[in-house]
């Protein structure tokens, strides 16, 4: 069973799930646009695209609150059921992960308006251009994952965010390595580790998007629970 | 396999049951355990079968010459569809209100005496206790203690279905039936029937057969989902209403249904 979200009786009713839907997806690209940016702004030094990011967030935030009100006007109007039901809920949670991604997008784009008159560091922030890409594209997949409503897709997705994981780990180490050695590398080092912190929140934020898409197609809660078993759960319960 | 909810005592068990209205085919081998001191609500659209099961339950069909069921509903052991069974003995055993009000054309103190008479020989002041008593549990009480001796067709709608309930549940019975008890009130009665449903549960086994899915939701434990005379599905309020296993039942309380 494949959740469709129209096909209602009531047409009203197939618009306004369809008009939450794709208001997240316009609220994930706005995001993603948010994140790539904000790296090319700290890559680049390019001061005016770092601020273009940090307005952006106010785009980010009144379409949370918007598609917010929605859920909220469905559930009083329709007490939607089912995958109907789902679907409110995993937008809900969907849009908060989305706009806490924007906020470490905006920290990343900070930075880069600070660091932008400064001396470039000899790599270009090659790590954090490495682990920015693949965050870009599990936020991205992520995203297209809802919009096609698959389970399977959001379960490979999700995965990613173990390598995320262990690219940030590598990354605190070289600089706990770096500051060790020469002393007068600590402020780029530590300014390294807080853009490949707030990527790597946005890996989670990422990863838990993927958990409400598995929600709403399979209507399993798989939050809090292994890869191993999320696989269980979705290739479980057919019908 | 009959489908019986977990961690629950069967009230009521029903069997390969299958019911004719004439040449008709109106109910296909079902078979599912309704719940002892649960609520258990029948969904489904209309003509699928759920106010025929429910009517088996007492069998309201033993008024009408060409109807019959078969297969077994079993109630403490006892089979309720043989031909031995003592039809006034059941129906006190397993009450019904209908969904328009019906109370008697007689003093509200009468409508819940008079049943309460064919079975049971009470003192004048232990039928003046049980009056209250019944009247207590519809949640009438308070309404209507100064005015007993009026017409019970005085009531507004909702009080009328109220004082039904109260007549329903005047003989004990062990399992209500309630077939569409609110269709015809407005929400304030509504609620507070629903309200009396809760209230009633942890003494009665309740089977209540709705049009509205979202009281379907609000009051029961266990939802049956109907269609076409056939039992869909059957499981937990929760489950039925956030993840149902079948298309069937999905679209229909989405309402997806053409």
């Amino acid at each position: 069973m494949e959740p469709t979200h129209t096909h209602h009786i009531s047409r009203q009713y197939n618009a306004e799930l369809e008009e939450i839907r794709s208001r997240v997806l316009q609220m994930g690209g706005l995001v993603e646009q948010q994140i790539e940016q904000a790296l090319n702004a700290l890559v680049n030094g390019d001061t005016s695209l770092g601020e273009g990011v940090i307005m952006d967030d106010t785009k980010v935030n009144e379409l949370d609150v918007t598609i917010d009100e929605e859920c909220q006007h469905i559930i009083a109007r329709r007490q939607p059921a089912a995958s109907d039901l789902r679907l409110v809920m995993a937008v809900i949670k969907t849009i908060t992960d989305l706009e806490r991604i924007g906020d470490e997008a905006e920290k990343i784009a900070r930075m880069a308006v600070r660091l932008a008159d400064g001396e470039r560091p000899k790599n270009n922030y090659a790590e954090i251009q490495t682990l920015g890409n693949h965050v870009r594209t599990m936020v991205h997949d992520a995203l297209d994952a809802f919009a096609r409503m698959d389970a399977q897709a959001a379960l490979q997705t999700a995965r990613e965010d173990r390598q995320i994981d262990q690219k940030y780990e590598s990354i605190i180490r070289q600089m706990i390595t770096f500051m060790m050695e020469d002393p007068r590398t600590i402020t780029r080092a530590l300014d390294v580790i807080w853009a490949a912190r707030a990527l790597e929140r946005i890996g989670d934020h990422a990863r838990n998007i993927c958990e409400y898409i598995i929600y709403l197609v399979k209507g399993k809660d798989v939050r809090h629970t292994s890869l191993e078993q999320i696989e269980k759960e979705i290739l479980g319960r057919r019908t | 396999m009959p489908l019986t909810p977990k961690t629950t005592t069967p009230k009521i068990s029903v069997r390969n049951l299958n019911f004719y209205y004439g040449e008709f085919h109106a109910l296909k081998n079902i078979s599912l355990d309704v719940p002892e001191h649960r609520v258990t609500a029948f969904i489904g659209p209309s003509g699928c079968g759920k106010s025929t099961l429910l009517r088996t339950f007492n069998r309201m069909y033993d008024l009408y010459p060409k109807q019959r069921a078969e297969g077994s509903i079993e109630m403490d052991g006892e089979n309720l569809l043989t031909t031995k069974q003592d039809i006034s003995l059941l129906r006190s055993k397993i009450g019904m209100v209908f969904q328009k009000p019906t109370p008697f054309p007689m003093s509200i103190y009468d409508n819940i005496a008079f049943g309460v008479r064919l079975f049971e020989k009470l003192n004048r002041a232990e039928m003046e206790e049980r009056v209250e008593w019944a009247l207590h549990k519809a949640a009438l009480w308070d309404e209507v203690k100064d005015k007993l001796d009026q017409s019970g067709l005085s009531l507004s709608g909702g009080q009328q279905q109220r004082l039904c309930i109260a007549r329903g549940v005047a003989v004990k019975p062990e399992v209500l039936l309630l077939d569409e008890p609110t269709s015809a009130l407005d929400p304030i009665s509504t609620a507070k029937i629903e309200e009396l449903v809760a209230e009633l549960k942890s003494d009665y086994t309740i089977v209540i057969v709705t049009h509205n899915m979202q009281q379907a939701a609000r009051v029961s434990d266990y939802t049956a989902f109907m269609y076409l005379g056939e039992l869909m599905e059957f499981g937990d309020t929760d489950t039925i209403f956030t993840n149902p296993a079948q298309k069937h039942t999905e679209d229909y309380i989405t309402g997806r249904y053409g």
